[in-house]
């Protein structure tokens, strides 16, 4: 049951990211997107995460992503111009990402045995839990997040302001 | 093999896969709202593999990681698109190869 669902579910994020990068309109690939993240939180459950299962759909498939297709919309962006693109992107960047993801793979397989495997019988980690560890040992990362937040809305405001409306 | 149970590596696999793609992503598209939603890409795989990792070790601290990444990925993201509209209320495109300089 674990394995299938693992299946399907992976499956959907490959598809929808390498959809992401097949189309040339900025929204067909904020879509992609949305099942991306909608299906990391399918898999985010079948590992225990209850709450960043649930934080994953409100927080990055809603808000973010809303915001996303917001901005689209607003600016009225259209397909993507076709360019050679970057020499340095071609020549460095995609054999550097392919040493990196064939380093990251190598050591992960090698390591396989020592990994074991997981059920779904495992339990899950209550939000309960959680919260224990959130509003205890990080009670000030957490103050310090909410002040983080405040500054980011008071500069995306700030910055998507006319000018001359001071 | 049962049914029941996924080697963890397939899940960290999966996630560097993502990483993977959103780098390749960004190099290649030349929008710069898709080039923002593959850096996207990218924190969510990362968060894949600490979601992995705190099951693996039963360690709660790894989920809580996730979620100030989740935090810090919306105010990214609100600075982010608002940095956007900025650059294209001056310069009307938001084609990659023409902003390349840092002034006006």
């Amino acid at each position: 049951m674990h394995l299938v669902l693992f299946l399907i579910f992976a499956g959907f994020c490959l598809a929808g990211a390498v959809n992401l990068l097949l189309q040339t309109h900025p929204i067909n690939s904020a879509l992609s997107l949305i099942v991306v993240m909608s299906s990391l939180a399918v898999l985010y459950l079948l590992l225990g995460a209850e709450f960043l299962a649930i934080a994953q759909i409100i927080v990055y498939a809603g808000a973010v992503m809303v915001l996303f297709t917001f901005v689209v919309m607003l600016l009225n962006v259209g397909e993507e111009e076709h360019t050679h693109g970057s020499y340095v992107a071609k020549i460095v960047g995609f054999p550097a990402i392919f040493a990196v993801f064939s380093v990251i793979a190598t050591v992960i397989l090698e390591a396989q045995s020592r990994l074991g495997g997981i059920k779904l019988s495992d339990g899950i980690t209550t939000t309960q839990e959680l919260s224990k560890v959130l509003f205890r040992d990080m009670l000030l990362p957490f103050e310090l997040t909410s002040v983080l937040v405040l500054i980011a809305i008071l500069g995306a405001v700030a910055l998507a302001r006319k000018e001359g409306h001071s | 093999m049962s049914f029941d149970t996924v080697p963890t590596s397939w899940y960290l696999i999966l996630s560097a896969l993502l990483f993977s793609l959103g780098v390749v992503g960004f190099l290649i598209k030349r929008s710069l709202i898709t080039v923002f939603m593959s850096i996207e890409l990218m924190l969510n795989a990362v968060n894949l593999s600490f979601v992995t990792f705190a099951h693996e070790w039963h360690a709660v601290k790894g989920q809580i990681f996730v979620f100030f990444v989740m935090m810090v990925a919306a105010a990214e993201a609100a600075v982010g698109l608002a940095i956007i509209i900025a650059i294209f209320r001056a310069r009307a495109t938001l084609n990659v190869d023409q902003i390349d300089l840092m002034k006006l």
